[in-house]
């Protein structure tokens, strides 16, 4: 196969296996819950890619109304209620 | 300056004799963590653990507080700087040793030292992206259009991979993920712990306690 000689006189790419490139794109798949509780093998890896691009943005846009409402409720709360409230909580633990 | 120079192979056997406690130490706690979380990597962080949330949780706070004494009140910004000051404290938490926790915290610098060229940067960056590189090589599955979009896309998403090559950015993306997790945990157990005590602080507290969720109080 002359793929491979001539990807390796290549000066801008790293030596980079196939396999080490299966390697990550399953753990990746680990970590997503949708391809994870579907118990499939064969997911291909633009599947798996497309899925971490949703997964990363469903997590900032969590991240952005869990921001929003933290902004609220530090406005309104009072500092020394809520100060004692997670005080309390961290000695609980 | 004699003294210096004797000192200075003192400091060294200390340092020395420490940092092999401290690797005998970690070495110790490493393997108990290994044995309890069979699945954590040894190069990651453990985004899973009790410690580090609360390690992140507390940053958090006091960073908050910083950043309520400071922004303004208006609802847009309050948010955003909220946002902001939950991804500096995890890119803090981070320990600087992923790219995208530098990328955070150098972009902060940059963003306020570069305020007013920000022009220039855009005029440069659109030159720069005319090469086309998808039309060399389509051999192997790394190479594949699809794939490859798919990657720069990920790329752009997590802060600081938009040039790295396809396992540096998939590596990234791995711990960035699981960080990005302990972040809406710790972040949303915060939340829950704010609206709980504007319940139940009572009669004590000040006027602004509400009752409910939403809306402002109407006395």
């Amino acid at each position: 196969m002359s793929s491979r000689r001539s990807r390796s006189r290549q000066p801008g790419t790293s030596r980079i296996t196939d396999d080490q490139i299966n390697q990550l794109v399953s753990q990746l798949q680990q970590l997503l819950p949708e391809i994870r509780n579907r118990h499939s093998d064969k997911v291909s890896a633009a599947k798996v890619l497309q899925e971490t691009c949703n997964y990363i943005r469903s997590l900032h846009k969590e991240v952005d109304d869990l921001s929003e409402r933290l902004s609220e409720l530090l406005a309104t709360t009072d500092t020394s209620s809520a100060e004692a409230a997670i005080i309390r909580s961290l000695l609980m633990q | 300056m004699a003294s210096t120079l004797i000192s200075n192979p003192v400091t060294n056997s200390d340092r020395a004799r420490d940092s092999a406690k401290k690797k005998k130490k970690k070495k110790s706690q490493a393997i108990r963590d290994e044995t309890q979380n069979p699945n954590t990597n040894h190069d990651s962080t453990q985004w899973k653990s009790e410690v580090q949330q609360q390690v992140y949780s507390s940053k958090l706070l006091q960073a908050l507080r910083g950043v309520r004494l400071s922004s303004s009140p208006s609802a847009p910004r309050r948010g955003r700087s909220v946002r902001e000051a939950a991804d500096r404290v995890l890119a803090v938490t981070a320990k600087g040793r992923t790219r995208w926790s530098r990328a955070i915290l150098t972009n902060r610098l940059k963003l306020k030292f570069m305020k007013n060229k920000r022009q220039r940067v855009t005029v440069t960056g659109s030159t720069r992206s005319k090469k086309p590189r998808l039309s060399i090589l389509r051999l192997k599955s790394k190479n594949l259009p699809a794939v490859q979009r798919k990657v720069r896309v990920l790329g752009r998403l997590v802060p600081g991979c938009r040039k790295e090559p396809l396992p540096v950015i998939l590596e990234e993306a791995t711990d960035y993920i699981a960080a990005l997790e302990m972040q809406v945990r710790a972040m949303t157990a915060l939340t829950e712990l704010l609206s709980g005590s504007s319940f139940g602080a009572g009669s004590s507290a000040s006027p602004a306690s509400q009752l409910g969720s939403s809306g402002p109080p109407t006395s």
